[in-house]
C-alpha cells in the first residue's frame, strides 16, 4: 500500500478492501472479484509437467476472477532470468522463487512489494507460523509459500528390503543396522546423486537438525556459530558413516559422477543396484517418470529416522510467491495462492506438497503423497533447507561453497576438521561480501 | 569481436589513399566530400558501435564497479580475480587447451587431408570426418558426456576398456564378497586367511556375505556342516552366510543357505602353500596329504578379483583431456577441409617435378607440400587458437559439477561468477576483460596477415 501512488490507490482502494475482507473469511479463494481485462504475468522455474499443473492452478484463478494470466518459464536459473528484467524496469507481476535467499536479495534491493495486505490474513489462517517467518523480511510479509518439499524421506526398493529381510527403521541405530544388513546381502544400501551437491547438503541438514537440534540449526543457518563448531563436526562424522565408500552404489568415485535422476534409476529401474535414496518427495516424480516401478509397490517411502531421543527431523524447501508490481491482478493472485483452493488444484494432479495446513488431505492422489504431506504439516521438528538460507554463492551454486565442499568431503571423509574449516572460510567470505 | 571493431577504421584509413584514382571514373570525388562518405558508413558504424564497441567499453566500465553496479571500486575486481585460485586454475587449463587442442586438430587435419587424397572413397571419408561440424557444441557435449560415463553399461569408452581388460585379466567368481565373521578371517592382500591355526583332522567353516543371490553360480547346492577329516586332511565349507529374506543366524549354517562352488582354497604354512582345492557345489572342500602341524586356510585372491570398472574419464585427473578429445572430434573435420583445399591448390607440376628429380614421398611432403601449405596451416591454427581461448560450452556440458573446478576455463569462470550463482557481474566483467586481452594477440596477428594478403 505504501508504494502505491495516490491515483492508483484511489482506483484500487475499494477492491483492495474487499480483497482483504474476503481473505479473512475461511478458505477464501480469489474473492470472486471481477478482474476481467486485468492481465498478470507469473514467472517460475517450472517446465514440463510441473508447468502444466501450475497452469491448471492459474486457470482456476482465471475462471474465478476473469483475469488474464500468462505464465513465463525461466528454466532453472530464475535469478539470471529475472535480474535483467528488474534492472530494465519490466519485472513479471508475480514470481515463484525457489530460495528464501533470493527473496531477501530482492527485498534488499527494493524490488518486491509487501503482500501483507493481499495475503497476510490468509497466511495466518492457513499456515504454521514458520511459513510466515520464512516469507518475511524484518517483520514484513513479502511472500506466500505455495509449494513445499519434504526432504526428509527415505525411498526404498521393496524387493531389496524383503530379500535382505529388513524393515524401515524408526531410529537412526536401526537405520544403520539395516544399511549393514543390506550391504551384507550384497547390495549397496545407498544410491546417491553426488554430482549434485544439494543431494549431499540435504543429508547433512537432516542429520544436523536431528542431532544438534533446532536451536543450533537456526544459529548455523544464520552463521551465528561457525562451521567449526563441535556440533558440525559431529554431524559430519555421522554423515561419513552413512555415505561411506562401502555403502554407496559405485563407491565414492561413481557417486560423484552420478546425477540425481540416475541415482533414482539405480534403485528403481531394472535390477536394483542400490536399496535406498535419501531425498525429498520429488523422488516420487522421478520414479513415476523414468522407471517402470510403481510408488507403493516396488518403491516405498519411509521417513528419515529420529536420532537418539529427538523427534524425527523434517527438512523442508519450497517455492515462494512474491510480487514485483502492485497491481490488482497480482494481489488477487497472491491471495488465491495462499488459499487451500489453489493448492488443492495442484494436489489432485500429484507431484506436489502444500505447506497449507487447511488443504484437504483427500486431495492428494495417493497414500504416499498424503503421508508425506501430513508429515510435513504436522512435523514437530521442522526447519527450512539450510543451504537455501545461505547467500547463494555459498549455499546454492554448482562447484563452489557448500555443494562443492560436501563433494570434497565425500571424497575424503577422514578430514572432518579440515572440511569444517573450509566451510567456515567459504561461509565467512560469502557473508562478508554481502 | 576485435576483427570487426578494428577493420572498419582500417577500411576508413585505406579509403583516402585508394579514393583518388577511381574518383574521376565515378564522377564527383567522394574523397573530397567526407560528409557523403560518412553518410554511407553510418549504418555500419551504428551497428558496430551498438553491438561491438559499446559492449566492450561498458564491460570495461562495469568491471570497475561492485556486484550491485552502484559503487565504484577501482581495480578491486581485478585484485580479487587474481587472488582466487579458481582463476589461476582456469588460466592454466586455458593454457593447456591453447597448447594442445589447436596443434592436435591441425596435425590430425593435415594427416587426414593428405590421406583423403589417396583413398578411393574420398568423399565418403571426408564426409564422415566433417560430419561432427554439423552438430552443435551442446549436443556434442551431451554425446561425449555419455561416451565417458563411468558405468561400462552406459559409457562407450569404458565399455571398450573394461571388455579388453576383462579378457586379459578375467575377474573372479565372487568379487566384493567378504567374510561374515571379521574376527575369524582377516584380509591378506585381496585374499582372506583364517586368523586361527587349523590342524589336519579338523574342519573349518567359512561364512561369506555380500554376494547377491543372482551372483551365486546356478549349480550351488545347500550347504552342510563338514565332517572332521582324516588324520592328514583338512575338511571345510565355504558358504553364503545370508538367508534370503532374513532370519538366518550369523555364523550358523542355516537350512536354506547355499554353499559357494568354485572357491579356490589354499592351506598355507609359514607362507608356503601346502595344498589347494576348489569347493564343490555344496561349498565343501577337502585338502589331503598334509603333514601334521598348524596351517592356515586361505581363500585365494583370484576369487575376489573385481571386474574392471574402467577409467574415471570424468574424474578430476582426466577431465580436461577428455573434453579436449571431444573438441578434436568436432574440429578435425574443419581443419581437414581447409587444409584439403590448400592441398588441391598446390600445382601438380611442382610435385611431379620433385618426384622426377628423385624425391621420395616423404621428401616431397617435407620439402614441397608442407612449405607451400604453411600459410593455410597457420590460418587453421590461429582460428582454432581463438576458438579455444573462449571455449565454454563443451566444458560446461561435459564436466560434472563435482569436477567443474578442475575443468574450469576462463569463459566458464566468467559465466559462473556473473550468472551461475555468484551473480557478481562486476567480477564477471573483469574476467571478460582478461579473456579479451588474451584473445587480442591472436586477433592482431590475423588482421596483420589479412592486410598483408590484401596489400
Amino acid at each position: 500500500m505504501k508504494r502505491l501512488t495516490r491515483s492508483v490507490a484511489a482506483a484500487a482502494g475499494i477492491v483492495l478492501v474487499a480483497a482483504a475482507l474476503t481473505a479473512a473469511a475461511p478458505a477464501a479463494g480469489g474473492g470472486g472479484d471481477d478482474l476481467s481485462g486485468e492481465s498478470v504475468e507469473v514467472a517460475a522455474v517450472w517446465t514440463g509437467a510441473e508447468q502444466e499443473r501450475f497452469e491448471l492452478v492459474l486457470e482456476a484463478f482465471e475462471d474465478e476472477t476473469g483475469a488474464d494470466v500468462t505464465f513465463t518459464s525461466t528454466g532453472d536459473d530464475i535469478s539470471a532470468a529475472l535480474e535483467p528484467r528488474i534492472s530494465g524496469g519490466d519485472p513479471p507481476d508475480v514470481a515463484m522463487l525457489p530460495q528464501p535467499g533470493l527473496l531477501n536479495d530482492f527485498v534488499e534491493r527494493g524490488a518486491l512489494q509487501s503482500v501483507e495486505d493481499a495475503a497476510g490474513a490468509a497466511v495466518d489462517e492457513n499456515y504454521a507460523p514458520i511459513w510466515r517467518e520464512l516469507g518475511s523480511v524484518d517483520g514484513t510479509l513479502y511472500g506466500v509459500w505455495f509449494k513445499a518439499a519434504n526432504k526428509s524421506l527415505v525411498w526404498y526398493s521393496t524387493e531389496v528390503f524383503s530379500d535382505a529381510g529388513v524393515r524401515p527403521a524408526d531410529d537412526f541405530e536401526g537405520f544403520m543396522e539395516n544399511a549393514q544388513t543390506i550391504s551384507d546381502f550384497g547390495v549397496a544400501p545407498f544410491s546417491v546423486g553426488g554430482a549434485n551437491g544439494w543431494v549431499l547438503t540435504d543429508l547433512f541438514e537432516n542429520i544436523y537438525l536431528g542431532q544438534a537440534g533446532p536451536d543450533l540449526y537456526d544459529q548455523l543457518s544464520r552463521h551465528e556459530i561457525p562451521w567449526t563448531d563441535p556440533s558440525v563436526t559431529e554431524a559430519l562424522t555421522t554423515m561419513a558413516e552413512v555415505y561411506s565408500d562401502d555403502f554407496l552404489v559405485g563407491g565414492v568415485e561413481g557417486t560423484l559422477e552420478t546425477e540425481f535422476p540416475r541415482s533414482v534409476q539405480n534403485v528403481f529401474a531394472g535390477d536394483p543396484e542400490g536399496a535406498m535414496v535419501i531425498e525429498g518427495d520429488f523422488v516420487g516424480g522421478v520414479i513415476t517418470g523414468e522407471t517402470d516401478a510403481k510408488v507403493g509397490k516396488q518403491a516405498k517411502v519411509a521417513f528419515f529416522p529420529a536420532i537418539e531421543d529427538a523427534e524425527a527431523p523434517v527438512v523442508t524447501g519450497g517455492d515462494v510467491a512474491v510480487m514485483f508490481t502492485n497491481t490488482e491482478g497480482g494481489q488477487a493472485l497472491i491471495e488465491f495462492l495462499a488459499s487451500p483452493d489453489a493448492a488443492e488444484v495442484w494436489a489432485e494432479e500429484g507431484g506436489y506438497i502444500s505447506p497449507n495446513q487447511n488443504v484437504d488431505s483427500d486431495a492428494y492422489p495417493s497414500k504416499a503423497q498424503r503421508r508425506i504431506a501430513d508429515a510435513l504439516v504436522s512435523a514437530q521438528l521442522i526447519r527450512f533447507d539450510l543451504s537455501d538460507l545461505q547467500p547463494s554463492e555459498f549455499g546454492a551454486t554448482d562447484a563452489q561453497g557448500m555443494w562443492k565442499l560436501f563433494q570434497d568431503f565425500l571424497a575424503n571423509p577422514s578430514d572432518v576438521n579440515g572440511i569444517a574449516q573450509q566451510l567456515e572460510d567459504a561461509a565467512a567470505q560469502a557473508y562478508g561480501s554481502q | 569481436m576485435a576483427v570487426s571493431s578494428k577493420s572498419p577504421p582500417a577500411e576508413a584509413e585505406a579509403a583516402p589513399p585508394g579514393a583518388p584514382p577511381p574518383a574521376p571514373a565515378t564522377g564527383p570525388g567522394t574523397g573530397r566530400r567526407p560528409g557523403l562518405a560518412l553518410l554511407f558508413l553510418l549504418p555500419a558504424l551504428a551497428i558496430l558501435g551498438a553491438l561491438v564497441v559499446y559492449p566492450i567499453i561498458y564491460t570495461v566500465v562495469r568491471s570497475l564497479f561492485d556486484r550491485g553496479g552502484d559503487d565504484f571500486i577501482g581495480l578491486d575486481n581485478y585484485r580479487r580475480m587474481f587472488e582466487n585460485d579458481r582463476t589461476f586454475r582456469a588460466i592454466r587449463n586455458n593454457a593447456v587447451w591453447v597448447v594442445t587442442a589447436p596443434t592436435l586438430a591441425t596435425g590430425l587435419g593435415l594427416v587426414f587431408a593428405v590421406l583423403a587424397e589417396r583413398v578411393r572413397w574420398q568423399t565418403a571419408f571426408k564426409l564422415a570426418v566433417f560430419m561432427p561440424m554439423a552438430i552443435s557444441f551442446l549436443a556434442a557435449g551431451v554425446i561425449f558426456r555419455l561416451v565417458y560415463e563411468r558405468n561400462p553399461e552406459r559409457g562407450l569408452a569404458n565399455a571398450v576398456v573394461t571388455s579388453v581388460v576383462d579378457i586379459v585379466r578375467p575377474p573372479g567368481e565372487y568379487p566384493g564378497a567378504r567374510p561374515a565373521d571379521e574376527d575369524g578371517l582377516e584380509p591378506d592382500g585381496a585374499a582372506y586367511v583364517t586368523t586361527g591355526a587349523v590342524a589336519p583332522g579338523e574342519a573349518v567353516t567359512i561364512g561369506m556375505v555380500a554376494i547377491r543371490p543372482d551372483e551365486v553360480p546356478a549349480d550351488a547346492a545347500r550347504a552342510r556342516e563338514p565332517p572332521t577329516g582324516g588324520d592328514r586332511e583338512i575338511e571345510g565349507l565355504v558358504w553364503l552366510d545370508f538367508t534370503r529374506g532374513g532370519g538366518g543366524e550369523r555364523g550358523a549354517v542355516d537350512p536354506r543357505e547355499l554353499g559357494l562352488p568354485g572357491m579356490k582354497i589354499e592351506v598355507v604354512r609359514d607362507g608356503d602353500v601346502a595344498g589347494s582345492a576348489s569347493t564343490a557345489d555344496n561349498g565343501r572342500f577337502t585338502i589331503s596329504d598334509l603333514e601334521p602341524g598348524d596351517y592356515r586356510v586361505r581363500l585365494a585372491s583370484s576369487n575376489f578379483r573385481e571386474p574392471s570398472d574402467g577409467v574415471a574419464w570424468l574424474g578430476a585427473a582426466l577431465i580436461t583431456p577428455a573434453i579436449i578429445s571431444s573438441f578434436l572430434w568436432i574440429w578435425v573435420g574443419f581443419a581437414m577441409i581447409v587444409i584439403g583445399a590448400g592441398l588441391a591448390a598446390i600445382p601438380r607440376e611442382t610435385l611431379e617435378a620433385a618426384r622426377t628429380d628423385g624425391a621420395n614421398e616423404w621428401q616431397v611432403f617435407r620439402r614441397v607440400t608442407a612449405p607451400l601449405l604453411a600459410p593455410v596451416l597457420l590460418v587453421v591454427l590461429v582460428t582454432l587458437v581463438i576458438n579455444v581461448l573462449k571455449i565454454f560450452d563443451l566444458v560446461f556440458v561435459i564436466a560434472p559439477p563435482s569436477v567443474q573446478d578442475d575443468a574450469n576455463v576462463i569463459a566458464l569462470e566468467m559465466w559462473r561468477v556473473s550468472f551461475g550463482g555468484g551473480r557478481n557481474q562486476g567480477l564477471g566483467s573483469a574476467l571478460s576483460v582478461l579473456l579479451f586481452v588474451l584473445v587480442i594477440p591472436a586477433m592482431a596477428y590475423n588482421i596483420r596477415r589479412l592486410r598483408k594478403e590484401q596489400g
